[in-house]
């Protein structure tokens, strides 16, 4: 099937294990969208690590994983 | 063997203890250094490699003294963890008492949004201690890998506490994912402090690997055993002088932080001795106060244990009967 609409299609990714919907195309929109500081946490797409600085650069597809990872209590 | 019988017992006694006495007076530095590691006579490894730490314990007088790990100056030996104390504050009045200058932190998968993330780092992060994030929970070396440059992100640290599980029931690391990844980490610009096994050979191919620390257990993480096998960190010690070598995990009581230190290791992170204490301020005191005692006793040189009473007063020239 071929479509070539403009209007941002609709992908389900899975966030810290739990599948959702996202119009976002890059990790960053996606973080923007879910209003979370950039500062308050770190991120993985398919089990690798993006900085910071490349979250906007990381583009978001069907299927992909992202992982959010926050400072806690430790041992 | 000899009978001894009356005065003449008591004459030899005199004897060994004139020269016990000319011995103790006449022991040079490098002597009691000697005594002072740990009492195994093994030639130090060549992989030892080149730290800023003396093989010699030094004699100042001084209650603390300097010393270095991973490119910072500490006065304190004492690394805490942060997890599971009854509460915010008491959490910070033990970090507070302990003395502590690096404090243990963990990352979790999660989302939490704004003040439900951040109170707690902003909490540790006003101790002004050093943090030292760890990769809790990993299993493969690529987990730990990931988990090691978020933390580097999160924290802005270099430093990294490398723990890679390999066994669900005593929480023992995997020595071999360990390595790989510790390796890469390295290579990556960490300062890696593996908590790791307590054997030489796997403690060995840590340090060929670029690590400049080594972790080495005391007994399963959390179980409050003490030191299960101090016949292997005092090899560690002795084989390996001037590694910076850090008990972590396993320790219960000061008394086990005590020994530790009297082996002659560097440090000594725990957690749950203090956080499950009924009064943790104060066991954070008690184990500051232990671990501080337990470094003064390995620079002083603990005697060497005799398998029989040696008597402590002199008799020469006392009247034997009166």
């Amino acid at each position: 099937m071929t479509t070539t609409d403009t209007e941002p299609k609709t992908i389900t990714i899975t966030v810290n294990g739990t599948p959702e919907t996202t119009n976002a195309r890059t990790l960053q929109e996606w973080l923007d969208a879910r209003g979370v500081l950039p500062a308050a946490l770190a991120t993985a797409v398919n089990g690798n690590f993006v900085p910071r600085s490349q979250r906007a650069q990381q583009p978001l597809a069907e299927g992909d994983t992202i992982l959010t990872f926050q400072p806690i209590e430790g041992g | 063997m000899t009978t001894h019988m009356n005065g003449e017992a008591v004459d030899q006694l005199t004897a060994s203890q004139k020269i016990d006495g000319l011995e103790r007076s006449t022991a040079t530095q490098s002597d009691l250094a000697a005594a002072c590691s740990a009492q195994v006579k093994e030639e130090p490894a060549k992989r030892a490699g080149d730290t800023e730490q003396s093989t010699l314990p030094p004699s100042r007088l001084e209650e603390v003294s300097e010393w270095h790990i991973g490119g910072k100056a500490l006065t304190s030996r004492f690394f805490l963890g942060t997890a599971a104390y009854p509460s915010p504050q008491i959490l910070q009045d033990a970090i507070a008492t302990s003395g502590a200058q690096v404090v243990t932190m963990g990352l979790r998968r999660q989302l939490a949004h704004g003040a439900e993330a951040g109170d707690f780092f902003a909490l540790i992060k006003a101790t002004g201690a050093h943090l030292l994030p760890n990769t809790a929970g990993c299993h493969t070396a690529r987990e730990a890998i990931t988990l090691a440059h978020m933390a580097r992100e999160l924290f802005d640290t270099t430093w990294i506490k490398l723990e890679v599980v390999g066994d669900a029931h005593t929480l023992q690391p995997d020595p071999f994912e360990l390595l790989a990844a510790a390796t890469q980490l390295v290579k990556d610009g960490f300062e890696v402090f593996p908590y790791c096994m307590d054997d030489l050979v796997s403690c060995q191919r840590l340090l060929d690997a670029g690590c400049n620390i080594l972790m080495p257990w005391g007994a399963p993480i959390g179980s409050g055993q003490g030191l299960v096998n101090p016949g292997a960190l005092r090899t560690l010690r002795a084989r390996l002088p001037g590694v910076p070598l850090i008990v972590d995990a396993g320790i219960g009581s000061p008394a086990d932080a005590v020994q530790a230190m009297e082996l002659g290791l560097d440090a000594v992170l725990l957690n749950s001795a203090v956080a499950h204490a009924v009064d943790p301020v104060r066991m954070a005191r008690a184990f500051k106060l232990g671990i501080a005692s337990g470094r003064l006793a390995y620079e002083a040189g603990v005697m060497p244990r005799q398998d029989m009473a040696v008597a402590s007063t002199p008799v020469a020239g006392h009247p034997i009967l009166l």
